[in-house]
């Protein structure tokens, strides 16, 4: 027998993401999808501020005390990376649309400038919010 | 579609441990996937402990040390054994390349994990099924298209034209690329994956070709083309260091240029 006839059992899958060592370039481009996600989530929340806002004085209190609990404070902060890190990504990607930057050493230096660049302006940017009130 | 886990049949249980030699001085442990389409057992994780003292520095030279004086059932592709022939592409430390220009040292931790190329079916061992991969190759045509008359000698290139087939020429159809990429995981069956666009690219662009629109024509499609996200896999494990993430960002600028 040189090889199993389909009829008699099914070939398997080889693993993928099981056995697969990650790379920057790939951490990249899933962060990428799902800080998107991210920010369909994130358009509701807004617009649910919009309505509470209109729909008066109580539902807007009860709206921000939400937000301005310690899961929606998360949240938040989880936006406020999603919302950098897709800047940062789109930005890469259109250099990437020009045929630049697509040497591995490139495409992982401009990867992890993304990645650094979405924490350091999320943190500014809570920062200041302590500093003004925003938070409290 | 995305399929994160395997399917049921696919698991990959625990296999037999092979102690290495008595004597061996310098020990290294290899996990090696196993597969016997005869048997009706899943797939199984088999360990190695190889004296490597006793073997060359590739991982080739691991395997066929293995098949000679341990198991003699251990089934892998090679042919050429210097990175010509792209027979023994497999996974080796979670990266694709091939097994005979990899040294073994040069993969990181301390057992050496080594299994078919990703998300392939699995004829034996670490034989993977390339009926697929190949047919998308050939559905690009990979061959020159012309219409003009033959000239009475060859079709005639000036260096320069030459030139701008270098670094997609050297492809040597390995599979490494187009395996490695999630994308490719997930619609392999759409997705013509990143090797078949090497080569389509590497058609467009000689000068000598006369079919560029049809081409064109035949990628213009969501998912033929398209569904490359830059995820850079391809041109961090291709073993002859060619980058088809490059390739495709081309063919996509040849897009947009033919409608401006």
């Amino acid at each position: 027998m040189t090889e199993a006839s389909s009829g008699v059992r099914e070939r398997p899958l080889s693993p993928h993401l099981q056995v697969w060592r990650w790379h920057v370039t790939m951490l990249g481009s899933i962060l990428h999808r799902a800080c998107l996600v991210g920010l369909y989530v994130g358009a509701l929340i807004l617009v649910g501020w919009a309505v509470a806002l209109a729909s008066g004085h109580d539902a807007y209190l009860a709206y921000s005390g939400i937000l301005a609990s310690p899961i929606g404070k998360l949240v938040l902060f989880g936006l406020t990376f999603a919302l950098f890190f897709t800047v940062a990504s789109n930005v890469r990607h259109l250099m990437w649309d020009t045929g630049r930057g697509f040497t591995p050493k490139i495409a992982d230096m401009i990867t992890i400038a993304g990645i650094a660049f979405a924490l350091v302006a999320t943190i500014v940017v809570w920062v200041i919010a302590g500093q003004t009130g925003a938070l409290s | 579609m995305v399929q994160l886990a395997l399917p049921k049949n696919s698991r990959v249980g625990k296999g037999r441990h092979y102690p290495a030699p008595a004597g061996a001085k310098r020990v290294k442990t290899f996990r090696i996937y196993r597969y016997d389409p005869e048997g009706s057992e899943n797939p199984r994780w088999d360990t190695y402990d190889v004296d490597v003292d006793a073997c060359g520095p590739m991982l080739l030279d691991v395997l066929i040390l293995i098949k000679n004086t341990v198991d003699p059932t251990l089934t892998f592709r090679r042919s050429c054994r210097e990175g010509v022939c792209g027979s023994c592409a497999m996974n080796i430390g979670g990266r694709n390349t091939l097994a005979c220009t990899h040294g073994w040292e040069d993969t990181p931790g301390k057992e050496i994990q080594v299994s078919p190329l990703p998300s392939q079916p699995v004829v034996k061992d670490l034989v993977p099924d390339l009926t697929l991969f190949y047919a998308q190759y050939a559905s690009i045509e990979p061959w020159l298209h012309t219409e003009t008359p033959e000239p009475q000698k060859e079709w005639p290139q000036t260096p320069e034209d030459r030139s701008k087939l270098d670094g997609l020429y050297e492809c040597i159809l390995c599979a490494c690329c187009s395996t490695s990429c999630p994308s490719y995981w997930w619609n392999g069956e759409k997705y013509l994956g990143p090797a078949t666009l090497l080569h389509a690219y590497r058609w467009l662009i000689d000068s000598r070709d006369e079919a560029t629109g049809d081409r064109l024509d035949q990628l213009e499609d969501p998912f033929k083309l398209y569904r490359c996200h830059t995820i850079m896999n391809c041109a961090q494990v291709c073993p002859k260091g060619l980058n088809p993430a490059k390739a495709i960002a081309e063919i996509k600028k040849l897009m947009v240029e033919r409608v401006a």
